[in-house]
C-alpha cells in the first residue's frame, strides 16, 4: 500500500487542470449501435484514462467519496491512475466496491460522485464513472489476483438472491472468512443485472466475469431455487445450518396501470419484455427458444420514464422498430433515468413524448394491441414525492396507433419470502423492515437490504446495502448479540 | 442438472419422469408447478408435478407433447438430465373436508388433478373423480385416479373407452342425479374448464379451476402470466395457479396463450425438419459411426 501523503505525479498544475475538458467517451456511433445490441461505449483507452484522471483537482475534503453509496476512495484511485498504477487503482476501488466494472457502467453519477465534484461548479465533472469502468475493464484483461480471504471463522451465511446487493454481502463476507451460499431463483446468476439490464448497456460477459470471480473467492451459487417456495428461511436457520440469512430479493412484481385493455395481446410489462430479451435471448430467435413477438417496422411505445423505460425502448428500437416512443407523464426534467441514457436514446432516435399518459390500449376487434388512447398531461403541484404533480389537459385525447406497449412505472413488493417467514416484519407496503444503519430486520440473524427494503431503487444503493448487511452481519456472527 | 431417474410412456406423446430433485420433493404440495429449461437455449416452461416422494427426494412430471419443448423433453430416457428444474411454484391446492367433492381431469390435466384428488380424499371427502380423453390410448392414471375415489367416471370423445362423451356429460348427470356437490375441480383444457365453470355457475357449486397461461420466471416477477380474474389482472404463478372458475375470463386466457403462435409453429417445424433429417442421417451412418446424441437442435 502506497503511503497516503505521496507526492503527485500529475503533471498538469492544479490551476491548468480546468482548461483540460472532460474526455468523451468512445462510443459506436447511434446509427450504427441502434441496430446491434453491441454495448454503446467502448471504454477509455490508457492514454484517454490519463488525460482525465489528470482533471481531478485532490480536494482536500473530497465531496465525490461523501457521495458514493459505497464509499469508494476516489481521489486516491484516480491519482494511482494518474501514476500509472492501474492495478493498483482496481485494489483502491475494491476495498469498498466488489463490483466495479458493472457499477462504472450502470451507476447514476450525476447525482452521486461526479454531482458533487468541485469542477462542476465550473466545468464538466470528473468522469469518475469512466475512469471506474476503464480500471476494472483493465483489470480483467490482466487476470485479476484473487485477494486472499480471512482465516475461516466456521459460520455460515446463506444469501436469497443474487443481484447486486446479494453479490456485495457475499463478495465482503467470503473475505471476513465466513461460508457463504447464494440462492438464485432463476437460472442465471446476477439478478437484475442478467434480466433486466441491457446488453449493450451492461454486456453480460462482464456479469459472468464477476461472478467467476467471486467463485474463485470461494462464493458458492445454488440457482433454481425459490427460497420461500423450494426451501424457506427457517428452513435454511434451523435445518440447513445456517448462521445468519441475508434476504436480497429485489423489487418483485410489476404493476400495471389498471386502464382498460390491458391484458390485450403486445402489451408486456418491461420485466417481462426485457427477462425475454436479456435473460432468455428472445432476440436470437430461433436460435434461442423463447419466443418474442416481432417488432420490425412496428410501433412500440414505453410507459414510464426511468432506466428500466429506456433499455426496453431502446431494445425495442434495436429490434427494428420503425417507432420508438417513450410516453412519460411528467416532463423531462423530472425522468428519473440516468442522464447518459437519456442523451443516448435521443441520438438514437427514440421519440419522447413528455407529459402524456395512455388511459386506454385499444383492440385491433381480436385481442390485439391497436393503438394507445391518451392524455396530454401540465404539471401542478407538487405531489408527496416532491415532484410537480401531472394534470391531464382536457380534450387533448389522442390516439396513437401502436403494436406494442411496454409498462414501465414500476414494480411492488414479490411477497413469497416475507409470506413464508414468521416473524418477519413488513411495511404497508409489503416492503421487509430491515434498520438503515445496519439492515437488520425484525427476524434474529435474518438481515435485509436492496429494493426488496427500499422498493426499486439503484445498483448502487442495492450495493451500499449489501456492504451495511455484510459489516453487521460479521458483527453478529462475531459477538453472537442481536 | 436434475437427473431423470425414470422415463415411461403413459400414452401416446403422454410421459411421466421420475426427477431426482430433492429439495422440490419435501415441499410438493397438490396444485403447485415446475418450470424447466431443458438446455442452454431452451425456453422456460411450467410442467405439472404428478406427485413427489421426499424421501427418496423425487418428484413426477407428467408431459404432453405439444410444441418444440415438450416434443424435445420427451425424447429425453432414463439416465438423461434437464438443465434446470425450479419449483415447486404457486399456491397449493385448497384442502379440507368439504364434503363431496368431483374432481375433474381433461387429458394430461388428469396428472395434476390427481394429487388433488388423493389430498382431498384423505381430508375426509367423498371424491368422485371424472377422467375425459379423447380416446382410449390417452386415458392416463386410471388406477391411480381410482385408488383414490369413491366413484371414478371414464369419458373419451370418441367412445373407444368407457362412454362416449366429455367430463361435462358425466357432471350434468351427477347433478341431474340429486347428487349433493359440494366443490368442482377441474384440471385440463381451457375450453374444459370453462365448460365446466359454466355448467357448475347455474348451479352454484364452488368450482376451482387450474389455469396454464404462458410463463417465465414462475416467481411473479415478470407478470407475462397474468390472468383477468373477476375483471382484475392477477399472477397465475404465485395467486394461483388455481383459481373459482366462476370468476376466470377463459377467453383472454385463450387469447393470451395464442400470443406467440407463429413463432411457436416456425419453432416446431424446425425441430421437426431437424428431427426428421437426423433419423435419416442415422441410417445413412448407422453402419459406420453410429447415431449421434444430443444434436437434434
Amino acid at each position: 500500500m502506497s503511503p497516503t501523503a505521496k507526492k503527485s505525479l500529475n503533471p498538469v498544475p492544479i490551476k491548468d487542470r480546468m482548461k483540460v475538458p472532460r474526455q468523451l467517451m468512445p462510443e459506436q456511433t447511434a446509427c450504427e449501435r441502434a441496430h446491434n445490441f453491441e454495448e454503446v461505449n467502448l471504454g477509455y483507452s490508457v492514454e484517454l484514462a490519463q488525460r482525465e484522471a489528470q482533471r481531478c483537482l485532490e480536494c482536500a475534503k473530497p465531496t465525490c467519496t461523501e457521495n458514493c453509496p459505497v464509499g469508494i476512495d476516489v481521489k486516491e484511485f484516480v491519482q494511482r491512475i494518474v501514476d500509472g498504477d492501474f492495478l493498483g487503482a482496481a485494489a483502491k476501488i475494491r476495498e469498498a466496491n466488489v463490483l466495479p466494472a458493472i457499477t462504472g457502467r450502470v451507476c447514476p453519477q450525476e447525482d452521486q460522485c461526479e454531482g458533487k465534484c468541485l469542477l462542476s461548479k465550473k466545468v464538466k465533472p470528473l468522469g469518475i464513472g469512466y475512469l471506474e469502468r476503464f480500471v476494472a475493464d483493465y483489470e480483467q484483461r490482466m487476470g485479476v489476483s484473487v485477494v486472499p480471504s480471512a482465516p475461516p471463522t466456521g459460520k455460515k451465511v446463506a444469501v436469497v438472491g443474487s443481484g447486486p446487493s446479494g453479490l456485495t454481502v457475499a463478495g465482503d463476507l467470503i473475505q471476513k472468512g465466513h461460508k457463504v451460499r447464494v440462492f438464485e431463483a432463476l437460472h442465471e446468476i446476477g439478478g437484475v443485472l442478467v434480466y433486466g439490464i441491457p446488453e449493450f448497456r451492461l454486456p453480460k460477459q462482464i456479469v459472468r466475469e464477476q461472478i467467476d470471480y467471486m467463485r474463485k473467492m470461494g462464493v458458492e451459487f445454488e440457482t433454481d431455487v425459490v427460497v420461500g417456495r423450494t426451501v424457506t428461511i427457517n428452513e435454511l436457520l434451523e435445518e440447513e445450518g445456517y448462521d445468519a440469512v441475508y434476504i436480497g430479493t429485489g423489487a418483485g412484481l410489476p404493476q400495471f396501470m389498471n386502464i382498460p385493455g390491458e391484458h390485450l395481446n403486445g402489451v408486456y410489462s418491461a420485466n417481462e419484455f426485457l427477462t425475454r430479451i436479456n435473460l432468455m435471448k428472445a432476440y436470437k430467435f430461433p436460435v434461442y427458444d423463447e419466443p418474442m413477438l416481432d417488432l420490425k417496422g412496428k410501433s412500440v411505445a414505453v410507459i414510464g420514464g426511468g432506466n428500466t423505460a429506456l433499455d426496453a425502448i431502446r431494445s425495442a428500437l434495436r429490434l427494428g422498430a420503425a417507432n420508438a416512443y417513450v410516453l412519460y407523464r411528467r416532463s423531462e426534467a423530472e425522468m428519473p433515468a440516468r442522464a447518459e441514457e437519456v442523451h443516448h436514446a435521443q441520438q438514437e432516435g427514440i421519440d419522447f413524448q413528455m407529459l402524456t399518459a395512455p388511459v386506454e390500449f385499444l383492440s385491433d376487434g381480436k385481442g390485439w394491441l391497436r393503438a394507445a388512447r391518451c392524455v396530454r398531461m401540465e404539471l401542478g403541484e407538487p405531489d408527496a414525492s416532491g415532484r410537480r404533480r401531472p394534470v391531464p389537459k382536457e380534450g387533448s385525447e389522442f390516439d396513437l396507433p401502436l403494436s406494442v406497449a411496454v409498462i414501465a412505472i414500476g414494480t411492488s413488493a414479490n411477497p413469497i419470502v416475507q409470506s413464508t417467514t414468521p416473524g418477519l416484519g413488513t411495511n404497508k407496503r409489503g416492503y421487509i423492515q430491515a434498520s438503515e444503519e445496519n439492515q437488520r430486520t425484525t427476524r434474529k440473524g435474518v438481515f435485509a437490504g436492496g429494493d426488496i427494503v427500499t422498493g426499486a431503487a439503484t445498483v448502487i444503493l442495492a450495493m451500499g446495502a449489501g456492504r451495511r448487511a455484510a459489516n453487521s452481519i460479521h458483527e453478529y456472527l462475531t459477538t453472537g448479540e442481536w | 442438472m436434475f437427473k431423470i431417474i425414470h422415463a415411461q410412456f403413459l400414452a401416446p406423446g403422454i410421459k411421466r419422469f421420475v426427477i431426482e430433485a430433492p429439495r422440490i420433493a419435501r415441499k410438493q404440495k397438490p396444485g403447485q408447478f415446475v418450470i424447466l429449461r431443458i438446455y442452454e437455449e431452451g425456453e422456460r416452461i411450467p410442467v405439472t408435478i404428478e406427485n413427489s416422494d421426499p424421501e427418496k427426494g423425487t418428484i413426477n412430471i407428467v408431459v404432453q407433447s405439444a410444441g418444440k419443448t415438450t416434443n424435445l423433453l420427451n425424447t429425453l430416457e432414463t439416465g438423461d438430465s434437464i438443465l434446470d428444474v425450479v419449483g415447486p411454484l404457486g399456491k397449493p391446492s385448497e384442502i379440507a373436508n368439504y364434503g363431496t367433492a368431483v374432481v375433474v381431469g381433461g387429458g394430461v390435466g388428469t396428472a395434476m388433478a390427481y394429487p388433488t384428488a388423493a389430498a382431498l380424499k384423505r381430508a375426509g371427502n367423498r371424491v368422485i373423480s371424472i377422467v375425459g380423453a379423447r380416446n382410449k390410448e390417452l386415458v392416463i392414471l386410471e388406477k391411480e385416479m381410482r385408488e383414490v375415489s369413491d366413484a371414478l367416471l371414464i369419458t373419451t370423445d370418441d367412445g373407444s373407452y368407457a362412454d362416449k362423451g366429455f367430463v361435462t356429460d358425466k357432471l350434468r348427470q351427477l347433478i341431474e342425479n340429486g347428487t349433493r356437490i359440494d366443490l368442482v375441480v377441474a384440471v385440463g383444457p381451457i375450453v374444459m374448464m370453462k365448460a365446466v365453470s359454466e355448467l357448475t355457475r347455474k348451479e352454484n357449486i364452488h368450482t376451482v379451476v387450474s389455469l396454464n397461461p404462458i410463463m417465465i420466471d414462475g416467481t411473479g416477477m415478470c407478470g407475462g402470466c397474468r390472468v383477468l380474474i373477476d375483471g382484475k389482472s392477477e399472477f397465475a404463478c404465485v395467486d394461483g395457479p388455481e383459481f373459482d372458475g366462476h370468476k376466470v375470463n377463459f377467453e383472454v386466457l385463450v387469447q393470451r396463450n395464442a400470443m406467440y403462435r407463429d413463432a411457436e409453429k416456425q419453432s416446431m417445424e424446425e425441430f421437426q425438419r431437424l428431427q426428421k433429417a437426423e433419423a435419416e442421417e442415422s441410417e445413412v451412418c448407422a453402419a459406420t459411426t453410429g447415431a449421434r446424441q444430443g444434436e437434434q437442435r
